[in-house]
């Protein structure tokens, strides 16, 4: 009786094992911003080709490209999307892993925007100010910090208004918040000419500096839900939220996102750059699992068609923000032919 | 007696008295003036949170439709006209509804203004003429009228969740694709019907596509290893503890551990999840299969604990009967204790069950927060749950996922109703008075 019970226990995984090394289906992970446009990819790959809908999983970046490092094999994701890129130690995870072969490929950019309720008037920031609003400690002279003791947004700026300062975003959990950081916070903080000289000095000391959000009630975070920081914007006409540019494209009734160093956050501003807060998205493709699993190569020919991430593609709609044609040509031949990721 | 009952009772002693009865019927009625208002409160409660609900989500049982015709054209279907199915499926149908929209709008001319015109209706259009070639090839060479979905902005517009009096740099529909939904309205080709499609179909990245079958269907085969796992091993654990097992520090333990075990989040089963059956079984990610066994062992405890309650409530007469007239321990537990508790292991069990139907975090971990386009067809199939598809809607951009939200929602609720009103009726047919 327990012999059997023990020779049971044995065939049933191996049976299952069995069953699941013939995965037909794409298995893709990874980050929540890139995760509607993978999304609306694997939806159109699947309704448009004889395989099957890819299956996308929203795990955030950091842990996607953790499943993705974790192995070679069914059992391990194909595809993971990233909205930074891959960095130094999880390439080394990697290859440990045995997961050599990576394609990178860039998808386009996501805005991150400072906006407002539509009930009061629009604010003109810049990175500074942004900066000085937010941060934990703000420099008071050469070598000196304090601990911010900016109220309102007078207080940071005489032009701007006398409400107190407010922002609902994103938790460091976020690659939102990621991305707000380092280019929104690190921006302004590089303003002081002797805090960028720190950088080169003590790197450490400088990013903390630089990237460490401020945790008296000024800064509130709210969850990973962009939907909910813009019903809460629209509660409190003062408040500001940070979050990505497709959520202001489709509430543009009720709020507006402020002026960031002079430029607004607009399509046409964030695709030529000169908006100062965006960030690549991209996804990575396991290079062992091409051939292996059925469809990856014709699921990233769609992803890089111009009728998926062109100017007027269908990923357009969705808020993706396009690479312009040049990059666009260099990232469709890359995926094409499978090459390598180079740091 | 009488004498010193008289002696007591003087006047003052008497008025005392009364007003101490006074008070103490005060008292009560405050008491129950306090329930009534407790009651009334959560009630109140409730009647909001589904008021909200309703009233946010039932439009989305309703989907704006626009009535076409298509001409199915062979040179563009099926120009060998071998009427194979593969190339029937890979035909351009896109241009059938190109074609069907300039038709409509003979007006409108340059790429961008074609390209919004053609926006207006959704990308089902294209999937539905699809599938009716499909299905009957026979259509080929002729002209068809159908009602395909419109865009979920005209669909928002329509609904009024896109209001018309705002400038037009607030507004998702500029003032010329408003001209074009205007004449539309005129010609009546435009009808709002019940949304079919949200009751029939899987996942989707356009609102007017998505339907909530996909995640209800994984609802169910999810539910139904967690009740196929959790509630035999839930009774059969209770009832041996209850009245087979002796009374020692090793029973003391695992009683200890059974009630810790009802208090831990259900993340952490989610990680035990992920670590046993994922990693060292290695069961395929995402599949109802691990979801169901994931969810039986959070269930496990509380099906337990209410079940050794629902025993132990048995009354002892009940037993000392049985053994009296000579019947066995197993007999004694299987033909009078367990029915007799059984409303109450049913209560129990249902309410296990009922909070592994909303658990998502659990889920997360074994890769069930995920998009499933596909509507799974059994155990090992990857799919979704109802509280994921209500988490990973809420999450989107597209103003029509409001709506849609709350329908889930509205849905995820009706599928506990008919859950516990099973339960009920299992109830009642158990039940029996002593």
């Amino acid at each position: 009786m327990i012999k059997t019970v023990i020779r049971l226990a044995a065939i049933v995984p191996l049976a299952i094992a069995a069953e699941a090394s013939a995965r037909d289906q794409i298995r893709i992970v990874g980050s929540s911003t890139v995760f509607p446009f993978a999304t609306a990819v694997a939806e159109e790959f699947g309704k448009t080709t004889s395989f099957k809908t890819p299956v996308v999983e929203s795990t955030g970046s950091g842990g996607g490209l953790k499943l993705f490092c974790a192995g070679v094999g069914v059992n391990h994701p194909d595809v993971t999307n990233a909205s930074r890129r891959i960095k130094k130690s999880e390439v080394d995870r990697c290859h440990k892993n045995g997961v050599a072969g990576i394609v990178e490929v860039k998808v386009g950019y996501d805005g991150i925007v400072v906006a407002n309720s539509k009930k009061t008037g629009q604010l003109q920031l810049t990175r500074r100010d942004i900066f000085l609003a937010l941060a934990k400690n703000i420099p008071a002279g050469e070598g000196k910090w304090v601990p911010n003791p900016h109220k309102t947004w007078k207080d940071v700026n005489a032009s701007l208004p006398a409400t107190k300062i407010e922002v609902l975003g994103p938790p460091p959990t976020s690659g939102t918040r990621d991305a707000f950081a380092e280019l929104a916070l690190e921006g302004g903080c590089k303003t002081f000419k002797w805090v960028k000289a720190m950088k080169k000095k003590d790197k450490k000391a400088y990013k903390a500096a630089c990237h460490t959000v401020r945790e008296d009630g000024a800064y509130i975070e709210a969850g990973e839900n962009d939907n909910l920081i813009v019903q809460k914007l629209e509660a409190n006409p003062n408040a500001l939220g940070v979050f990505g540019f497709s959520f202001l494209d489709q509430n543009a009734d009720k709020i507006q996102g402020s002026l960031v160093d002079g430029k607004a956050p607009t399509f046409e501003n964030i695709a030529d750059g000169n908006y100062p807060v965006s960030r690549p998205l991209y996804f990575y493709v396991k290079k062992a699992h091409v051939g292996v699993v059925p469809g990856i190569k014709e699921y990233v020919a769609e992803f890089t068609s111009d009728k998926a991430w062109g100017d007027e593609g269908y990923l357009t709609d969705k808020g993706l923000i396009p690479m312009p044609m040049d990059e666009r040509k260099m990232f469709r031949s890359n995926s094409a032919n499978l090459e390598n990721l180079s740091m | 007696m009488t004498d010193i009952a008289e002696t007591r009772t003087t006047p003052l002693a008497a008025g005392r008295a009364a007003d101490r009865i006074r008070k103490r019927y005060a008292a009560e009625r405050r008491f129950r003036l306090y329930g009534l208002v407790a009651v009334c409160v959560s009630i109140a409660f409730l009647a909001l949170m589904l008021l909200s609900i309703v009233s946010k989500g039932y439009t989305a049982f309703q989907q704006t439709m626009v009535y076409v015709d298509v001409h199915l054209d062979e040179s563009v279907i099926d120009p060998k006209g071998s009427r194979n199915a593969d190339d029937l499926a890979r035909a351009n149908y896109g241009a059938l509804i190109r074609k069907t929209v300039a038709g409509l709008f003979p007006e409108v001319s340059g790429r961008r203004d074609k390209r919004k015109v053609r926006k207006l209706l959704s990308p089902g259009a294209t999937y539905d003429v699809r599938a009716m070639v499909m299905d009957d090839p026979s259509l080929i060479g002729k002209r068809i009228s159908l009602w395909v979905p419109a865009s979920d902005d005209f669909d928002q517009l329509l609904k009024g969740n896109i209001r018309r009096d705002v400038p037009e740099s607030d507004r998702r529909v500029s003032d010329k694709e408003l001209a074009w939904i205007d004449s539309l309205m005129e010609k009546g080709l435009v009808e709002k019907q019940f949304n079919t499609r949200f009751f029939t179909a899987g996942a989707s990245q356009e609102p007017e596509l998505a339907g909530i079958l996909g995640a209800a269907v994984g609802s169910f085969l999810t539910l139904l290893v967690t009740f196929l796992v959790s509630f035999p091993l839930g009774i059969m654990t209770a009832t041996y503890l209850e009245e087979f097992a002796p009374k020692n520090r090793w029973t003391d333990l695992i009683e200890v551990n059974i009630n810790n075990l009802a208090a831990v989040p259900s993340i952490v089963f989610g990680l035990l999840g992920l670590a046993v059956f994922l990693n060292f079984f290695g069961l395929p990610r995402s599949a109802p299969l691990v979801g169901g066994l994931v969810l039986a062992l959070m269930t496990l405890p509380t099906i337990i604990i209410t079940s050794r309650a629902a025993l132990k409530a048995v009354p002892p007469s009940i037993r000392e009967a049985a053994f009296g007239m000579g019947a066995s321990r197993l007999q004694v537990v299987v033909h009078h204790v367990v029915p007799l508790a059984m409303p109450g292991i049913l209560t129990g069990s249902i309410i296990g069950m009922a909070q592994a139907l909303g658990e998502t975090a659990p889920l997360l971990m074994i890769g069930m927060v995920a998009f499933v386009a596909d509507i799974p067809t059994g155990f090992f199939d990857p799919a979704t749950a109802l509280p994921v598809q209500v988490y990973l809607w809420a999450d989107s951009a597209e103003r029509a996922f409001v709506e849609r939200t709350s329908a889930a929602i509205m849905v995820l609720l009706a599928f506990l109703f008919i859950m516990n009103l099973f339960a009920v009726y299992l109830r009642k047919r158990f039940e029996r008075r002593w």
